[in-house]
């Protein structure tokens, strides 16, 4: 039925975008984020798809004019990166306060300065609180899936919040993997159309969007949103159920693997996530009892999912590709904690590792299981795995 | 902010307005802090306050200044500056409400600390 690719995972993430054909994509372009459209815009050029593309003179542009054709009725797919998102960060609350359920492929790469076009997650992180989901992607075969799925995800009547779909810069957006993709007339009826709940051009129903919002309705509004955002969670596991009946592939709000009867567990996003089923192949084989948890949903967080899949390990680790610079751990590592506080006694040490794209090993992640074996627990500040003393 | 305002479950989401032109039905009236009070006898209704206020709040009837839509009037005073007869004072709302700072605060503390 389906139809094997070879694909970049930004190829991946711009495939699903063309048989979406989403009616508006505004671009800029962004390493490691400017492959993804520079093959969409081949898509438009090839005619193989209706979408307008708007070619902007800035990532600030680029978000405002997805609000834009958004709060008009359009379906819209827009792309980022690092800085590129620091600079949308004004219309990133926008979009989701507005309720725009926008899609958004964000090819992590760590935010300047000093410079660096490399993976880490800062750039996603740092707009952790914007309102939007997010979903992390483990290879190029997720970042496809993840991209239709979240089309699905924010349209939802109960939902209507914008997605960013999230994959590593250079580890995932330029490595060539074997994609397995729906056709095109199976996505297209997957996704459905667009219905804007009040579209601006509707001019039998004149709407205004934006308007000014003060004591007396901005928390309501806020409300409303945390709401969506908890609503979203169920949302997610249906579509993540229906799109396994489609493709063979379900998914849901994190991936267990060889957690059932783990002493030890990491915790992780994105392709690390990979490298330590790699390590954990090799330890069980050795007969070590460790497991991943491969977050894939971090905005909703999974919290009573994830205290009841940790539940019989001794120890967890939290491995964390941003730092927060809060003295105590990464923003993963605060949000597992918290998720476990009086609900389960284990420790949880914290890891900051792979910042500016340094490469994490499977020897060092073998090394996280051994601390967590041995007892050495990272839980009043984070340990910086793999920097230099 | 009046507290019959409705909830969350019952406002249109994402702050769209959906009823084109109700600004009228939102009053801006208890942002005031200062009242515009008009002297009749000294007005001679050239209606600059009129033509001045940003907020539509000075009222006109017959061509005459007729007083203040205090519902939208959100005390801003620029009436009174223009008024080149000094017809228009701005007061306290304080002194009009007569509610003092000092009734605000906890007067005991809840019974269950
Ligand atoms: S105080 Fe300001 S808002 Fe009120 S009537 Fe005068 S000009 Fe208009
Ligand atoms: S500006 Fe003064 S004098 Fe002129 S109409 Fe207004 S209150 Fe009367």
């Amino acid at each position: 039925m389906s139809k094997m690719h070879a694909l970049t995972g930004n190829e991946a993430a711009a495939y699903a975008m063309k048989q979406i054909d989403p009616d508006v994509v505004p671009a800029y372009p962004i390493t490691p984020q400017t492959e993804l459209m520079q093959t969409f815009a081949q898509y438009v050029a090839d005619g193989a798809v209706q979408t307008e593309m708007i070619l902007v003179e800035s990532e600030h542009s680029a978000m405002s004019a997805g609000v834009g054709a958004s709060a008009a009725g359009a379906r819209v797919m827009i792309a980022t990166s690092a800085n590129g998102l620091a600079l949308m960060w004004e219309i990133v609350y926008i979009t989701a306060s507005s309720r725009l359920p926008i899609v958004m492929a964000v090819v992590n790469r760590a935010l300047s300065g000093p410079i660096n076009i490399h993976c880490d997650h800062s750039d996603s992180m740092g707009c952790r609180d914007a309102g939007w989901i997010q979903i992390y992607s483990e290879n190029c075969q997720e970042v496809y899936d993840n991209m239709v799925q979240a089309l699905r995800i924010s349209e939802h009547k109960d939902v209507l919040l914008p997605v960013m779909s999230t994959h590593d810069g250079f580890i995932i957006s330029h490595t060539v993997e074997r994609v397995d993709a729906l056709k095109d007339e199976e996505v297209k009826k997957f996704v459905g159309e667009y219905k804007s709940l009040y579209p601006l051009l509707d001019v039998s129903k004149p709407v205004t969007y934006g308007p000014l919002d003060l004591q007396d309705y901005y928390f309501e509004h806020k409300k409303q949103q945390a709401e969506a955002m908890k609503i979203a969670k169920r949302v997610i596991l249906e579509v993540g159920e229906e799109y396994g009946k489609l493709s063979g592939r379900s998914y849901g709000l994190f991936d267990e693997y060889q957690t059932e009867d783990a002493e030890y567990i990491i915790i992780a996003l994105g392709s690390t996530a990979g490298t330590a089923k790699a390590a954990v192949d090799d330890m069980r084989a050795m007969g070590k009892k460790v497991g991943v948890i491969k977050l894939r949903v971090f905005r909703p967080f999974p919290a009573p999912e994830l205290v009841q899949a940790l539940s019989n390990a001794k120890a967890v680790a939290v491995l964390d590709r941003s730092e927060g610079f809060s003295g105590i751990g990464g923003p993963l590592f605060q949000e597992v904690r918290s998720a476990l506080y009086r609900k389960a006694d284990m420790p949880v040490s914290g890891y900051v590792y792979g910042l500016g794209g340094r490469d994490i090993t499977p020897e060092m992640i073998a090394g996280v299981f051994g601390d967590l074996k041995e007892g050495r627990i990272h839980e009043d500040e984070a340990f910086h795995l793999g920097v230099r003393e | 902010m009046g507290e019959k305002a409705p909830g969350w479950k019952e406002i249109p989401i994402g702050g769209v307005i959906v009823h084109p032109g109700n600004s009228f039905e939102y009053n801006t009236g208890d942002w005031r802090s200062e009242r515009p009070v008009l002297d009749k006898e000294k007005c001679i209704n050239c209606l600059q306050c009129w033509i001045f206020c940003p907020d539509g709040a000075v009222l006109v009837e017959d061509e005459k200044m007729a007083g203040y839509d205090y519902e939208h009037c959100k005390g801003c005073g620029i009436c009174a500056h223009v008024c080149p007869v000094n017809a228009i004072e701005m007061i306290p709302e304080d002194d009009i409400s007569g509610v003092s700072i000092d009734e605000f605060g906890i007067k005991e503390p809840p019974p269950e600390i």
